[in-house]
């Protein structure tokens, strides 16, 4: 009998010849993401468990991105336990302004092909994009990684999700994604992996497969895997052929086979205040809309930059509108710097913030207020989430997200 | 598992973490400080009016969203003393366990009963209003943690100095 994408990972972790969904497995952490938000209760909750020294200080990332810069007095603190946590454990592999977690671990080669990663953040499964393994834990959980190097996991079934075709004109990555978690439901993949195949996914960049690995999550998956191909290899810089052997077995056993084809697909979007609430945004055009966000770890690349400066190149935001745009990263910040990208959002209007978590979370750079409505490229639209219990959030892909910004409506690239 | 006894509050599908703990009260410094703020944004008294020994009946993928460990530690430090949900996040679920958080499934109570009744847990079942509802075994490693009083308690032992 065959194995799945996310059986291959666990078994070559454990060494093991054959491990099947339902199996309890203790895997090695390859790698593990602490962030800002976290590291003190990581730290705290490591001392307190009786542990003085990582158990391998090459493996553990720090990364600053909720509270960078700081919009609180309070948030210091958490610099500063971290910076005590990186000193007493003399950690390298730290990043106090670089960009935001998911998008680093990826990009700088933490997170690669194959290997199995934990991370204090529901987003963790982003690194699924490259064949990674990779999942959220809690504080205390990450404590005891950190101690011990392992953890266990329950080998979970699987999902396979089969996209063929070539996609309409205005729908991208984030509308598969949306329309996947409107079909499935918050739960519909609770517990288990989503394994993406087909020639659609084949011809997609990396970066668009992080845009759907990282709502994974917002299903309830454990994981959101792409079998890795040249394409992954060069960007995570790995020998192909040390990857190639990551492929799910064609006698591989799944828990339910779903069937796009991408010529089916229309923009979409995920409107207040879940994110299986999914609706064609035909149905809400022309909803007045006072701020549009354009960024995160779902949206906040390179080509999603370019495709928001290609539709307001020229132009400007419609009036009263706030358009906010917050690369991913420094990197990506920078190289959209050089293609000229930020300038043509400048000109446009766009409110340029550094890269980080931001709005996102609700900390900082734009929260709203009742009654306000934004459309946002991030991955949550839940109560709360940008500001008041009364703030209606739309999620959408950051074509649909420029359109609405330039017309200061619901609006969508037309087919 | 010890029987006990406690009133119930009721909460719907999909409550997620956000809700349970909104973003803007994490950044306080303790668990202690934060626990007024639960479930503010759907129900704003609920924290005050839950008292310890309470029971959470909710609906289906109870504490879906991110991974804030400050979501089950609240719930825990309200005093509640197990939820019993149609089904949960996987990170909630192991995040309850690790703070020594009882977490139990029925697909039907929520449904049959309403708030303020009093429901006994007993081991394998759950008894409202006279009716009994089964509930799942735990697995071993999970019991194992949940009887030393949460990871880090279990942590402690296996580093000697508990």
């Amino acid at each position: 009998m065959g194995h799945t994408l996310i059986e291959k990972i666990i078994m070559r972790n454990t060494g093991k010849a054959s491990v099947k969904a339902g199996d309890i497995e203790i895997v090695k952490a390859d790698r593990v993401m602490i962030h800002d938000i976290f590291i003190p209760f990581v730290a705290d909750k490591f001392h307190e468990m009786g542990f003085t020294k990582v158990w391998d200080q090459d493996k553990v990332v720090l990364i600053y991105d909720h509270l960078v810069p700081t919009s609180a007095v309070e948030d210091v603190r958490h610099f500063q336990k971290g910076d005590a946590f990186v000193e007493e454990q003399g950690l390298t592999h730290v990043h106090r302004s670089d960009g935001i977690c998911h998008q680093l671990m990826p990009e700088m080669g933490y997170a690669r092909p194959g290997d199995i990663v934990f991370g204090t953040d529901s987003h963790t499964t982003t690194y699924g994009a490259v064949g990674c393994f990779s999942t959220g834990v809690g504080y205390t959980e990450m404590a005891a990684v950190l101690g011990t190097g392992e953890m266990w996991v329950r080998v979970p079934k699987t999902i396979r999700v089969n996209i063929n075709g070539k996609l309409p004109k205005g729908v991208y990555a984030k509308d598969i994604i949306l329309t996947l978690l409107g079909d499935l439901r918050a739960d519909g993949a609770t517990y288990a992996t989503l394994e993406f195949h087909g020639d659609t996914v084949d011809a997609m960049s990396v970066a668009s497969r992080m845009t759907i690995a990282n709502m994974g999550i917002e299903a309830g998956a454990k994981a959101a895997l792409f079998e890795p191909d040249e394409k992954t290899a060069a960007f995570s810089k790995v020998d192909y052929d040390s990857v190639k052997d990551l492929k799910a077995d064609p006698d591989a056993v799944y828990d339910k086979v779903i069937d796009y084809k991408a010529e089916d697909f229309v923009p979409v979007m995920a409107c207040p205040s879940k994110v299986d609430n999914i609706h064609p945004v035909s149905e809400v055009k022309g909803t007045s809309i006072d701020q549009v966000f354009i960024g995160s770890c779902t949206n906040g690349r390179l080509e999603d930059l370019q495709v928001a400066a290609d539709i307001l190149r020229g132009k400007h935001v419609a009036k009263y509108v706030k358009l906010i745009v917050t690369p991913a990263s420094r990197s990506i910040y920078i190289e959209a710097l050089e293609k000229g990208y930020i300038k043509d959002l400048a000109e446009a209007g766009a409110i340029i913030t550094q890269p980080g978590c931001g709005l996102c979370c609700g900390r900082a750079c734009g929260i709203l207020t009742d009654g306000e409505r934004v459309v946002a490229t991030n991955n949550r639209n839940f109560l709360g989430r940008m500001g008041t219990n009364k703030v209606e959030i739309y999620l959408a892909s950051p074509a649909t997200a420029a359109m609405s910004a330039l017309t200061g409506t619901i609006a969508a690239v037309e087919a | 598992m010890k029987e006990f006894t406690g009133r119930v509050w009721l909460l719907p599908d999909d409550v997620d973490t956000d809700i349970i703990i909104p973003t803007e009260y994490l950044a306080l410094p303790t668990v202690d400080d934060m626990k007024q703020y639960a479930f503010s944004p759907l129900r704003e008294d609920l924290a005050k009016q839950i008292k310890p020994g309470d029971i959470i009946v909710a609906g289906k993928n109870f504490g879906c969203g991110s991974s804030r460990e400050q979501a089950p530690e609240i719930i825990k430090h309200l005093g509640v003393a197990c939820v019993i949900a149609k089904s949960y996040a996987r990170i909630f679920f192991r995040n309850s366990f690790n703070n020594g958080l009882l977490l139990l499934e029925n697909e039907h109570l929520y449904d049959e009963i309403k708030e303020g009744d009093t429901i006994t847990v007993k081991d394998g079942e759950v008894v409202a209003n006279g009716k009994s509802y089964p509930v799942p075994a735990i697995p071993q490693n999970l019991m194992e943690i949940l009887e030393a009083g949460g990871l880090v308690k279990a942590m402690q032992k296996r580093n000697g100095i508990a």
